[in-house]
């Protein structure tokens, strides 16, 4: 995963409320168990007249002219609300979205965010609302927005701060700082709740193998 | 130090706090399907990374399953089967228990789990599906995450998460003959939005979430995820000990002193209350494209954002009960449990929906689901006034891109999601209990299923 630290592009401005993510990426857009191919069917009811040709809506904002190129999207309150499929997030990477500025998240695409590169930023909606179109500059490390003279100072998780910056797997940095600590607590564990721990190979009839 | 139960969990579960701040949670259960579980193993294998317990992972192919009797392999979505065979393949590959698309415990990740005992009292479990908070209703921390948190959760046996803000949500006093755990949870997101619960875990408390039988506490914590919060949870008491006594994964005795502390203290604080009155809820309907978008079933349609107007097809000031619509989806991992068809069998018994229905569908939640309503005749009930009974799944629920409702079809449905699309392209939704499906199929327009009710009653 590469490391995140600034992020300078106009802002391109998806102000409504609640944008789920079968409206990100439907489920007729996943067509592999892979984490690829996914940009083309990224907001396909909306950037598309007819998903099957793919005619595209002009009117809609990622398909006008400034748009293009964009790494910015500005959306409303409970951006990624519904399924919990991390090809929502994986389709707006592969187009070329590192970062997304709303009022709130909905926690598991905010989580899945994190995860992959993607920076979700939470500011106050009449701030959002007020970077429409303007060349954005953020800087991750510092925890500001700019535009202009301006700049806002945004919160974020001290860890997710941390992967970001690193571009780090969180899988890696789990084994390797804290794999021994986790033994050792499910070694206790294993008497404290014995019932947690289910024999192994027992097959879905019930019968042990 | 008094504690909310939610954090009691989490501390059972803490392994460590890690240098950014964040915990270490112990995750017991993970629970896959082949739509977002498969994206998860097959990177887990091209890393080089194995599962750390299989024996603590399950994985069921649910979401692109067909559920037309006489099912195989084969789906009616593009490309599907991969997803099924690719599912197959990992999970043997990974020694993970998988129930297949023939097998006799196949259903929806979140029927089953409980069904089989895999959900236990006071456990964290995971899965890659937002609904997975319904089995909150048996005292377990559960909740959605993403692929990659997923594959997190297998390989190391934990996630990395910081602590959620605790809720609790009290319904006091007694629900009106008609009014469901579905109703409860729709007036709450109606009153306090789709996006109140974020960043919270919430409780779900009050003399009225006491009083549900557990299968209707699953149907409301169901919906946390469509109020954004983490979870939902109510505290397991002795309906939930019994529910879970005797399933396959579930331990022999359920008298463990564990058991008893998991619950709020008296004393504990919520960082957000928010209390409702039980009585003073109807049966609701979806009217818009977002849960928060749902209102009585005798009221009218207020003024929303344009677009969920134009989209839906209403205009503000419409009586919402009368709208036609072309078809009716009971099913979902909210709405698909013995008690749930049994209450709509209820309505429909002796009856026939609307010659202007152009689909109707009855989906059972698991193969367990519909063999004990087969056991009484409910199958035959549904077939005879008219909707096609099928083979256990996630179903229409979504559209997949293949099977769909008729472009443009209005549908009252018993899931949990109205968004635009979200049923097939331009399929206007509507959510709604499956009594309030059932009431409206016999109409053939969005019906209050209170008058049928108190006809079958008598």
């Amino acid at each position: 995963m590469n490391p995140v630290t600034t992020i300078t592009s106009p802002a391109v401005p998806l102000l409504r409320d609640n944008i789920d993510t079968d409206t990100i990426i439907p489920s007729r857009e996943m067509k592999s168990t892979g984490r690829a191919g996914l940009a083309d069917g990224l907001f396909a009811p909306w950037r598309y007249t007819d998903a099957a040709s793919r005619t595209r809506d002009p009117s809609f904002v990622l398909n006008q002219r400034d748009a293009i190129g964009t790494r910015l999207i500005l959306a409303g309150k409970n951006f990624g609300c519904g399924s919990s499929r991390e090809h929502a997030v994986w389709a707006l990477a592969e187009f070329g979205i590192e970062a997304i500025i709303a009022p709130s998240f909905a926690p598991i695409f905010k989580a899945n965010c994190i995860r992959n590169g993607l920076l979700p930023i939470e500011l106050p909606e009449e701030v959002v609302r007020s970077l429409a179109w303007e060349m954005v500059r953020i800087d991750l490390a510092a925890q500001t927005v700019s535009a202009g003279e301006e700049s806002w100072p945004f919160e974020i998780d001290p860890e997710a701060k941390e992967m970001l910056l690193g571009g780090l797997d969180a899988i890696d940095v789990t084994l390797n700082h804290l794999k021994d600590t986790f033994d050792r607590w499910m070694r206790v564990d294993m008497t404290r709740r014995p019932w947690v721990y289910l024999s192994p190979r027992r097959t879905d009839d019930g019968a042990q193998r | 130090m008094p504690q909310t139960l939610v954090d009691r969990i989490w501390d059972a579960h803490r392994v460590a706090t890690t240098p950014g701040g964040a915990d270490l949670i112990a995750i017991d259960r993970v629970f896959l399907h082949e739509r977002t579980g498969a994206s998860a193993l097959k990177r887990m294998a091209e890393m080089g990374r194995s599962v750390h317990d299989p024996a603590r992972v399950f994985a069921v192919t649910d979401h692109i399953v067909d559920t037309r009797p006489g099912r195989t392999d084969a789906t009616l979505m593009p490309g599907g089967q991969a997803f099924i065979s690719e599912t197959r393949e990992a999970c043997r590959a990974a020694g993970i228990t998988l129930f297949d698309v023939d097998s006799p415990d196949q259903g929806i990740v979140h029927v089953i789990s409980p069904e089989l005992g895999i959900v236990l009292p006071g456990i964290t479990l995971v899965a890659p599906d937002s609904h997975t908070c319904t089995q909150g209703a048996f005292g377990a921390l559960a909740w959605g995450i993403g692929s990659s948190e997923a594959e997190h959760a297998m390989v190391t046996g934990t996630l990395r998460l910081p602590r959620p803000q605790t809720m609790r949500v009290s319904f006091d006093g007694a629900l009106s003959p008609g009014v469901t755990a579905k109703d409860m949870a729709l007036a709450l997101i109606a009153r306090h939005g789709a996006g109140g619960g974020a960043g919270f875990a919430v409780e779900f408390a009050g003399s009225a979430v006491r009083a549900l039988d557990m299968e209707a506490r699953m149907t409301l914590c169901n919906m946390a995820t469509e109020f954004a919060a983490m979870t939902g949870i109510v505290a397991p008491d002795e309906a939930a000990f019994a529910w879970l006594a005797g399933r396959r994964y579930a331990p022999a005795a359920f008298d463990h002193p564990h058991w008893a502390t998991l619950r709020s203290d008296d004393a504990a604080t919520f960082d957000r209350e928010i209390a409702i009155d039980a009585s003073s809820i109807a049966p609701m309907v979806s009217w818009g494209t977002s849960p928060e978008q749902a209102i009585p079933v005798d009221g009218a349609v207020p003024q929303g954002p344009a677009r969920a107007h134009d989209y839906i097809g209403l205009d503000a000031g419409h009586a919402i009960g009368g709208t036609p619509v072309d078809a009716a989806f009971i099913g979902s991992c909210t709405n698909s449990r013995l008690s749930d068809l049994r209450k709509a069998a209820a309505l429909l018994r002796g009856k026939r929906i609307a010659p202007s229905i152009r689909k109707a569908l009855v989906v059972p939640g698991s193969m367990a689901v519909k063999r004990a309503a087969e056991a009484e005749g409910l199958d035959k009930v549904f077939e005879a006034a008219g909707f096609e009974w099928r083979m256990s799944g996630c179903s229409l629920c979504f559209y997949a891109g293949g099977e769909g409702f008729a472009p443009g079809s209005r549908v009252i449905s018993s899931t949990n999601r109205n968004f635009e699309g979200r049923q097939g392209p331009g399929i206007r939704t509507h959510i709604a209990s499956p009594e309030t499906v059932a009431a409206s199929a016999l109409a053939g327009a969005i019906a209050d299923p209170r008058p049928l009710l108190a006809r079958v009653a008598a």
